[in-house]
């Protein structure tokens, strides 16, 4: 459904992100890690059309993005972004209900159908944000408005999920509920998903296959069993970790070794 | 102050909100009409206003209220109804709710040209509108290139923006008055200030006209403005071609704001205080925020320049002078506000 074919990203001089082929099949979960400035959050954007690659094409559907109107892409592809800033009071229905812009019958002009109400009221609900509709979005907290940011993403109906770092600020329990929202979707409607995250526990949990990047380059690829692996992750993030099983899921369970060595007592 | 928390706006609240607003309009034209140096009774002018012959109203009467009010009140409402509509539509799309035509240094670059056309193509009426509309947009180019930083533009740097560019674009201002004789400085700084004494009926029609095309161009819009509003990224991801929408709204709100200037100088606030009135009382949804900000932009100027007229009759102030008394501490209580939520 979404293919990027040997992309690469150059901002001036400097290259974001080199090389890099990805296919995002139907329910599948794909999870990017990788440190700081690695190039996951460009490559996402340009999965979505908002950087355009220097070399390489993305094909949706069989066509090259870039000739797809804005709305069509929009139809297919929803962003869950890192954090909305909202400066203007905006009600979370308000809010949600802007998932629907897309599907307007005339651009950019009337009211919304039943249909994008009982969209967006969905949306709402399974994100556990009933009651909260007529609340301004300013005044929620940071994890609520993280919600509603995938309740609008959730509304717009599209079959391609792209989350940059969803649970960055969200509590245990909605970082679990977050991403098993996402993987029922993928599992259920043939939906797909791309993760950018740190939370290297959580992509071993909830994804099918897993990317390493370093330095804009792909360094490995293939299921969490595979990559999540001692020697891959040190050569990455140069963190010494060990790597088990958790107990319950039996997934790759990573955890750091801090070496306390050279820190003096407080 | 109270923030109704409504789910949505819906096409039937929209109406309902502006008809209100609607009647409110038309009753502070008719109160306008009667108010000034001369006092017309209040019968006598309505009568006159719904078209019937035989009113109490003197020959002389007749002609303060057709041939001097009447006009006026009309420019006053034009002008009034193109800056608050610009103002909301600058605030959605710079994402600033203290963005205004006159902060922003737009309206100064509408003055520039207007200017420009008085000195160098005084002959040609038309001109003033088409340099005045070229001017503005410049500042707005000008402005809006300044404040984009590699993080977008914060609130602050934009207004930063607006007072270099509004400076520069007054030093213009201050040279093309040296080349004038000397009879006509003062009139200019007058006008400067917003004037809506010295306007012509073919500047009253292209307000007028200006008005209705910008408004309608900002309201089919207005959809998408709610989704920039919530910055230019999101706007994309959800389906909204940016380059397109920030082009049509930004030439929209040159013409609109233009039209008002090369009419009327620069009335200041206007596309500030009303929209945020319009916002606190029914919502940020621009399907509604535009057009009730129109028709109140339209009351607004109709009751300062009421004021303009009357504080000190028979002189005048320039009606500028009474909405910055009004607009400036309400910028003052919004930059403040903005301070301590960030």
């Amino acid at each position: 459904m979404l293919e990027a074919r040997n992309i690469t990203v150059n901002y001036d001089s400097r290259v974001a992100a080199a090389e890099i082929s990805l296919l995002v099949e139907p329910s599948k979960v794909i999870s990017i890690i990788g440190p700081n400035g690695a190039g996951k959050s460009t490559l996402l954007r340009t999965l979505n059309g908002n950087v355009i690659p220097t070399t390489g094409e993305v094909i949706l559907d069989g066509r090259p993005l870039h000739s797809y109107a804005r709305r069509v892409v929009a139809q297919r592809v929803a962003v869950v972004a890192q954090e909305a800033d909202v400066r203007f009071p905006v009600t979370v229905f308000e809010f949600v209900i802007g998932g629907r812009y897309a599907w307007a019958n005339v651009t950019a002009w009337g009211w919304e159908s039943v249909r994008d109400i009982e969209l967006a009221q969905n949306a709402i609900a399974i994100t556990e944000l009933n009651g909260f509709e007529s609340r301004l979005m300013n005044e929620l907290s940071g994890g609520e408005r993280q919600r509603a940011v995938l309740a609008r993403a959730l509304a717009t109906e599209a079959k391609i999920f792209l989350l940059d770092e969803p649970t960055a600020n969200l509590d245990l329990a909605h970082q679990a509920t977050m991403l098993r929202l996402i993987r029922s979707r993928c599992d259920k409607s043939d939906s797909a998903a791309v993760v950018v995250t740190h939370d290297v526990n959580l992509a071993a949990e909830f994804s099918n296959e897993v990317m390493l990047m370093k330095e804009g380059r792909s360094v490995a690829f293939g299921s969490p069993h595979e990559i999540l692996t001692e020697q891959l992750l040190k050569e990455v993030f140069a963190l010494q970790v060990l790597v088990d099983a958790h107990p319950v899921s039996g997934a790759p369970r990573v955890t750091p070794v801090h070496e306390m060595k050279s820190v003096p007592p407080a | 102050m109270t923030n109704p928390r409504h789910n949505r706006s819906s096409l039937r609240r929209t109406l309902f909100v502006c008809a209100g607003l609607f009647l409110v309009l038309i009753l502070a034209f008719v109160i306008s009409s009667i108010l000034g140096a001369q006092r017309l009774s209040f019968g006598g002018a309505l009568c006159a206003l719904t078209g019937k012959a035989n009113c109490s109203l003197s020959a002389e009467e007749r002609a303060i209220l057709f041939d001097i009010r009447l006009p006026r009140i009309l420019l006053a409402g034009a002008v009034g109804t193109c800056l608050a509509a610009a103002g909301a539509a600058y605030q959605a799309l710079l994402r600033n709710p203290l963005a205004e035509p006159y902060l922003l240094g737009v309206s100064n670059g509408a003055a520039v040209g207007t200017m420009t056309a008085l000195v160098f193509f005084g002959a040609y009426e038309w001109s003033r509108p088409v340099l005045a509309f070229a001017g503005a947009t410049a500042a707005t180019f000008l402005v809006y290139r300044l404040a984009r930083g590699r993080a977008g533009a914060t609130p602050e740097r934009l207004i930063l923006a607006g007072v270099i560019v509004t400076t520069f674009l007054s030093s213009a201002i201050v040279f093309i008055t040296t080349v004038m004789d000397a009879t006509r400085i003062r009139s200019f700084t007058f006008w400067l200030l917003g004037d809506l004494s010295g306007t012509t009926s073919n500047l009253l029609i292209v307000a007028f006209l200006a008005a209705v095309v910008g408004v309608i161009a900002l309201g089919v819009n207005a959809r998408a403005l709610n989704l920039l509003m919530l910055g230019e990224r999101d706007a994309f991801d959800l389906g909204v071609e940016v380059g397109r929408v920030r082009l049509v709204v930004f030439a929209a709100a040159s013409l609109l704001v233009g039209a008002s200037v090369a009419s009327s100088g620069s009335v200041g606030y206007v596309g500030l205080v009303v929209p945020h009135l319009v916002r606190l009382s029914f919502g940020s949804d621009n399907r509604l925020v535009i057009p009730a900000a129109a028709i109140g932009g339209a009351t607004f100027v109709i009751i300062a320049d009421t004021l303009a007229r009357t504080v000190i009759a028979p002189r005048e102030l320039p009606v500028g002078a009474i909405t910055a008394l009004i607009g400036a501490p309400l910028f003052v209580y919004l930059l403040r506000r903005g301070a301590a939520s960030v």
